[in-house]
């Protein structure tokens, strides 16, 4: 476990961010948490700092949701601490919700509020959690659709769109809280091969704007393209963490290169 | 046209068009061979079917139609032999089967309530009709203390009610009457307010709530019950009319309009209640629901009538209509809270987490995301608890309660309409009536359904 740790050198981690004025956005310090008498997270540390993008990969039930549902409190940690924008995480209601404002989060299968037009669904958050007016907050809304590329969908109801129409949806609805960090949890694993790229050139401008991102994904092209570090997992603990070009090319852990022999073809 | 080769390879040149559907299933011979004889079963079940028809229909008719007296005072117009349904019977008893012994010269006042009830409710139900929430407010608000104080006449002397019973100055100051209004109670209540509110806000503020929001709710709840006290004192100079007074249809709507307006909301706070993490709440509501759905109605009712009162301490003697009332709607409630349960736990878990990653609070997750959902899935079982609440409302019979059922047995003793068709004329019109209004609420929750079935639009 330590030595998979040492794999990234400190020194390595810090030259990927030598601007000034960089910030930690996330911060998980020995992150422990059990389903019951299942330990599905071991030790977890994890430091990420603004406009860092962070892609999580890794075999199922290795905890990767989990650990990214901790950090807006979907999953409640016991023991260690998570520190988001500056926040820490525990049982104080108000932190939670002020966490939550700020911290969008896109799942697997969309949740889209099905009886909710798309508008309706972008401006519902700002309107009741923001307080933004109506008017402002639908202009806000049809910001953030056009920049997904459907507008015209506007005042459809989500069963009336594609799969990767539903996911930029739920992409735009999150940005419409303008948050500092976005989570994302296999956003693209419930979708057609055909609508996969959609979504993910959507979360490509998005990580070009150097929003702070979270990925859980197994598109590994994606992770080469926009990714700062990519972190493997396995029976909930970071087995490696490093850069795309040297995980891709160079993976250090007997698991990592397992894994990645089995989807890279 | 497309290449096929030997080899079973295949290349398409052109896409196929598409192409209207086959007609074979078009027109009314092709409806009734589909629908009505598509095989040998379903042929003998369109005949039986025709069958039972012919056999209840005509003679219905002919009961209720073709073979009925129309016009006559008195029993002598409906003997004889073949005679239908005697109409005349329910015109004479039309008043009483309506408002039971309410005052004949009193009467408009519950044709008031009838009138401005329609009024509200009409525009309530047409979803396109604008103001929804003036009328609602209007129709769940104004029009309860309105029909309240129109049909008991008002003036009940809440306020020394309260005060004498309740109002701790009372046994230092005694009454100070200025203009009316007694305003001892009044500092009483208003100090009252305020010492709750902050007791309200404290404890709210250390369990990790919003201390002023619910300081301030508590302060509107005081408000809105000292309005109310307020004009149940007005003295309108309308007779007082005891509810015992009461009955027939008005009763019978009383009862029911109550019972599903109060269920509703007390239903759903049972169901959050018992899918509550707070180990207390979920238990009290446990206990509140299995408690309510493991008594029938009748003993509830026979319990809150006859003793209810041997509990009480001696002069405190509640109206009997009003616990039957509370008998009732809690009876339901447990009811609904059941129905809308099963709605919640059809909400996938997405749908929470959706809500709470966007910061949205607990009852703002429930009011706009997830009980809009649960409860469309559920109207159907909704609307059920309301047709069998209007249906039970005939149990207070047994009470001594005379509601449209009861007032239509009482009307049979008449000697003057003593005819063989008189019993069967009767039923034939409650049959009608209750008809009328369960087959409505039937046909209108269908309405509602399939406009608010949006989730499954493609």
């Amino acid at each position: 476990m330590s030595e998979s740790h040492s794999i990234v050198p400190d020194a390595q981690l810090h030259a990927v961010h030598t601007a000034p004025g960089h910030e930690v956005a996330v911060e998980l310090v020995g992150v422990h948490k059990w389903y019951g008498e299942f330990h599905v997270l071991k030790d977890i540390n994890l430091k990420v700092k603004r406009g860092e993008r962070i892609v999580i990969c890794g075999p199922s039930g290795s905890g990767k949701s989990t650990m990214i549902r901790c950090i807006n409190r979907l999953e409640e940690h016991q023991q260690g601490t998570i520190v988001v924008d500056g926040i820490e995480l525990t049982d104080d209601l108000k932190r939670i919700d002020e966490i939550r404002r700020e911290v969008g989060m896109c799942f697997q299968h969309f949740n889209l509020f099905p009886h909710l037009t798309i508008l309706e669904n972008c401006t519902l958050a700002p309107i009741w959690v923001r307080k933004m007016p109506k008017k402002d907050a639908e202009e806000l809304a049809m910001h953030f659709l056009t920049k997904v590329k459907i507008p015209e969908q506007a005042n459809k109801y989500p069963g009336q769109l594609s799969g990767g129409q539903q996911q930029r949806v739920a992409i735009a609805r999150a940005l419409c809280m303008k948050p500092k960090i976005m989570l994302f949890d296999e956003p693209t694993s419930a979708l057609d091969p055909e609508m996969v790229k959609e979504v993910l050139e959507t979360m490509v401008s998005l990580a070009e704007e150097g929003m702070t991102m979270l990925c859980v994904t197994h598109e590994m092209g994606f992770a080469r393209q926009v990714a700062n570090r990519v972190i493997f997992m396995d029976a909930g603990q970071i087995i490696e963490m490093n850069e795309p070009e040297a995980f891709f090319s160079n993976p250090q852990h007997e698991r990592t290169k397992l894994f990645l022999s089995q989807i890279l073809h | 046209m497309s290449l096929t080769f030997d080899d079973g390879t295949f290349i398409r040149a052109e896409m196929e068009t598409p192409l209207p559907p086959p007609v074979r299933n078009i027109g009314v011979i092709g409806w009734m061979r589909e629908n009505l004889f598509s095989s040998v079963l379903n042929t003998i079940l369109t005949i039986v079917g025709v069958g039972l028809f012919l056999l209840i229909v005509p003679p219905l008719l002919r009961f209720m139609v073709i073979d009925a007296v129309w016009t006559g005072d008195s029993r002598e117009a409906c003997l004889g032999p073949d005679v239908g349904a005697c109409w005349p019977f329910i015109g004479a008893k039309f008043g009483q089967l309506i408002y039971g012994f309410y005052p004949i010269e009193e009467r408009w006042r519950p044709n008031v309530v009838f009138a401005l009830g329609a009024l509200l409710l009409v525009p309530l139900l047409v979803p396109s009709w604008p103001m929804k929430r003036l009328n609602a407010l209007l129709f769940f608000v104004a029009f309860p203390i309105v029909a309240f104080v129109l049909l008991t006449g008002g003036n009940i002397d809440a306020s020394a009610f309260l005060f004498e019973r309740f109002g701790l100055i009372h046994l230092i100051v005694g009454d100070v009457t200025i203009a009316g209004i007694n305003i001892a109670f009044w500092v009483d209540y208003i100090l009252t307010a305020i010492v709750v509110a902050l007791l309200v806000g404290a404890v709210i503020g250390v369990i990790g709530g919003s201390a002023p929001s619910a300081a301030r709710n508590t302060l509107m709840v005081f408000a809105a019950f000292g309005v109310l006290v307020l004009i149940w004192d007005i003295d309108f100079g309308l007779p007082y009319v005891e509810t015992r007074q009461w009955g027939g249809l008005l009763v019978t709507l009383v009862i029911a309009v109550t019972g599903i307006v109060a269920s509703l909301p007390l239903g759903i706070a049972l169901a959050l209640g018992r899918r509550s993490t707070m180990p207390i709440v979920r238990l009290l509501s446990i206990v509140f629901i299995e408690f309510w759905r493991g008594v029938p109605l009748i003993t509830v009712l026979f319990f809150a009538t006859y003793m209810l009162p041997l509990f009480l301490p001696a002069g405190a003697n509640p109206d009997g209509l009003l616990r039957a009332l509370v008998g009732v709607a809690l009876f339901s409630a447990a009811y609904m809270a059941e129905v809308v349960r099963g709605g919640l736990q059809a909400i996938p878990k997405g749908q929470y987490e959706g809500a709470m990653a966007m910061g949205l609070t607990w009852s703002q997750m429930m009011r706009l995301i997830i009980l809009p959902q649960a409860l469309t899935l559920v109207i159907p079982g909704i609307v059920n608890s309301f047709i069998s609440l209007f249906k039970d409302t005939t149990l207070v019979l047994i009470v001594s309660i005379f509601d449209f059922l009861g007032q239509l047995r009482a009307s049979f003793t008449d000697p003057n309409w003593a005819s063989p068709v008189t019993l069967y004329t009767g039923f034939a019109f409650a049959g009608l009536i209750y008809f009328f209004f369960c087959f409505g609420m039937s046909r209108y929750s269908l309405f509602v359904e399939r406009r608010l079935n949006t989730s499954h639009r493609h």
